[in-house]
């Protein structure tokens, strides 16, 4: 291994110049994680006019930001992105990569992750670096790689003991996102692109895209429903409990593979993880995987006809019945209550 | 392995400009979207024997794309898979919906493969088959759902890579538009060939199995499958039966490290670098939240608990 030091990176997604959400919570976790291995902290800024990213990412740990900048980078390309992030995990060989698990990271990622064989993990919902004993080995610096598997009820921990460089992927909302108290120094190292035939294999025609106007992840009150409502019918219920109460709809992947609700409204590990100050689960069994995205609310309401839903056993209040004849009631209640 | 028919001869015939084959991964997988109570056991955990084995749906979207291909601009479809035995189930599905082709690329040593061993062999065997200009894969697949081993195994192909494909708006002069979708939107691509696609699920309807391909495909079988007839009756013996079914087109070629240019190395658990490391199983202690009655009165109460916390009011 050419690099004596333990470098922890995280590829900043940026888009039309900004840069995502997921990709500063991984700053923050990846300040953790490099602290704990007592490596250094690189952030990897790719596109055209995006030194403020670089100069940004510091506010959230950062030691050094690699930045490429280029016109032809501006958008995201698989091609180039990719002949890009190989040669530079090649060449420094960093012990940990992250990636957010939107569609740009689940594009690029596996197949850096392929070309420099290294492991990944698609969608951790932790993250931990540890001395491990596998298989009768003493190992450091391990990326432990948390993640729920195989239909729920299972959390697995992966690890890549044999190679060095360990890779995982994230889901927007499941780390913290934090400043630090005291930034480093700006330290940016620049490193030119060198156009390639190969990268125009694919060309861009054209792009059309509108910032999401759903903001779960700051809601402090979710109403969610899953494929227990049973029809897309049933799934204005909800819809209405939400607007009585001022929350934001959501739902289980259940309920989004059922067409209830698009998937941009969805709570979990392959959705959004949010912590808002109260939620309703109602017609959701509560899966490992739904769970991951929504267990640290403050408050949990469940509503379910499975008096047996592992969804009781995290909630804070359970009514056991159907969701379409509790909820008018509930919203009577309310409204006599509280307007 | 006695796989004397040498894939794709039958099409080596001159292609005329605008056809274009396709290459199909496909996966058999355990039904993880339905978990009820019945596949629980005692202990909390899931049963995944009794889980059922589904073509995973997204690469029936895939295999969709790949004969809408072939039904406006002409070629071949040939679906892959790899898997265990069984996996020759999905294969005879691809049949009924329309592949011309089936291969089931099977060996004990690469069981336990991650998603690179995985698209190290399922490399392996596109370049074995060869002369495509496609390849089409579900996004993901849900008892995993990483969506990496399409990515993976075009980068092993060094090809390009569209994933998270809606529409192929056209195809011409081997270059294909694809529309994608991004956050919040799309984008259109347009992609010199071969190119590796990956299909969201609703990117189209898979077509239902003909009637008539059923009828013509259900008996088609693997290898395995004919050395277990062979097992079973002294008067049959596998070469012959391998004849008569490839004579028949009903035989589901299979691939093995003897077939493939692999490194066993680099295959199944020896060429995966991921590890599981720990299970925890999570089990549901009794949790000690407050049942709310299903009355006026309950929700009444509710709304006060809701207040003494300080959510409402």
């Amino acid at each position: 291994m050419s690099n004596k030091r333990n470098e922890v990176w995280v590829f900043i997604e940026q888009r039309d110049g900004k840069p995502a959400d997921v990709s500063l919570e991984l700053l923050s976790k990846g300040r953790k994680l490099a602290d704990n291995m007592k490596g250094v902290l690189k952030s990897v800024v790719i596109g055209h006019d995006v030194k403020n990213i670089a100069v940004e990412s510091f506010k959230f740990g950062v030691d050094e930001a690699i930045l490429i900048e280029h016109q032809e980078l501006k958008h995201y390309r698989t091609l180039p992105y990719n002949r890009i992030m190989n040669e530079l995990v090649e060449q420094h060989q960093p012990r940990v990569v992250l990636f957010g698990a939107t569609i740009i990271g689940r594009d690029l990622a596996p197949r850096v992750a392929s070309h420099t064989r290294s492991g990944l993990t698609a969608d951790c919902t932790e993250l931990k670096i540890s001395e491990v004993e596998y298989l009768g080995k003493k190992f450091d610096d391990l990326l432990l790689q948390i993640r729920p598997a195989f239909g729920g009820n299972i959390i697995a921990t992966i690890i890549t003991p044999d190679v060095h460089v360990q890779m995982a992927t994230v889901r927007e909302g499941v780390m913290e996102m934090h400043t630090v108290e005291k930034p480093k120094q700006v330290k940016i190292t620049e490193v030119p692109y060198i156009p390639n035939e190969i990268d125009n294999l694919i060309r861009l025609i054209e792009q059309h895209r509108e910032e999401s106007k759903v903001n779960l992840k700051s809601a402090p009150i979710i109403v969610a429903g899953g494929y227990g409502l049973g029809t897309k019918e049933n799934f204005k219920f909800v819809q209405e409990l939400a607007h009585t109460v001022g929350g934001e709809v959501a739902g289980s992947r259940a309920a989004v593979d059922a067409g209830f609700i698009p998937h941009e409204r969805q709570v979990g590990q392959t959705g959004v993880t949010v912590r808002p100050k109260l939620y309703f689960a109602i017609g959701i069994s509560g899966a490992i995987q739904h769970r991951a995205g929504m267990s640290e609310a403050k408050k949990i309401v469940a509503i379910n006809t499975d008096p047996d839903a592992p969804i009781f056993e995290i909630s804070h209040y359970g009514i056991v019945g159907d969701a379409t004849d509790i909820i008018p009631k509930f919203i009577e209640a309310y409204k006599s209550r509280l307007k | 392995m006695t796989n004397d028919k040498e894939p794709s001869t039958k099409y080596k015939q001159p292609r005329t400009k605008e056809m274009y084959n396709s290459i199909v991964l496909v996966k058999q997988v355990p039904d993880t979207t339905n978990i009820s109570g019945q596949v629980m056991k005692e202990d909390g955990t899931v049963n995944r024997s009794k889980l059922p084995a589904i073509f995973n749906f997204e690469d029936k979207v895939a295999l969709e794309f790949a004969l809408q291909i072939k039904d406006k601009y002409g070629g071949k479809v040939t679906a892959i898979t790899m898997g265990p035995p069984r996996a020759s189930d999905v294969l005879r599905e691809c049949l009924y919906m329309g592949a011309d082709e089936a291969y089931l690329i099977t060996d004990r040593k690469f069981a336990g493969a991650d998603t690179l061993a995985t698209s190290y062999v399922l490399s392996e065997a596109i370049k074995k088959i060869g002369n495509y200009d496609f390849v089409f894969a579900g996004r993901q697949a849900i008892d995993g759902d990483t969506a990496q081993v399409g990515p993976q195994t075009a980068e092993k192909l060094n090809i390009p890579q569209i994933t998270y494909a809606e529409e192929i708006l056209d195809v011409k002069n081997r270059t294909a538009r694809i529309r994608r979708k991004i956050e919040g939107g799309y984008e259109i691509l347009e992609s010199k060939l071969p190119v590796l696609v990956t299909v969201i699920k609703d990117a189209a309807e898979p077509r239902p199995f003909s009637a008539k391909r059923v009828m013509a495909y259900k008996g088609a079988k693997s290898l395995l499958e004919l050395e277990k007839m062979v097992e079973g009756n002294s008067l049959l013996y596998t070469d012959q039966l391998v004849h008569e079914y490839q004579s028949r087109s009903l035989f589901i070629p299979t691939l093995t490290t003897d077939d493939l240019n692999v490194d066993v190395e680099r295959c199944g658990v020896k060429g995966s670098p991921t590890k599981v490391f720990s299970i925890e199983s999570v089990v549901l202690a009794g949790g000690d939240h407050v049942r709310i009655e299903n009355s006026r009165i309950g929700m009444n109460m509710l709304i006060d608990k809701l207040m003494e916390d300080h959510i409402f009011g």
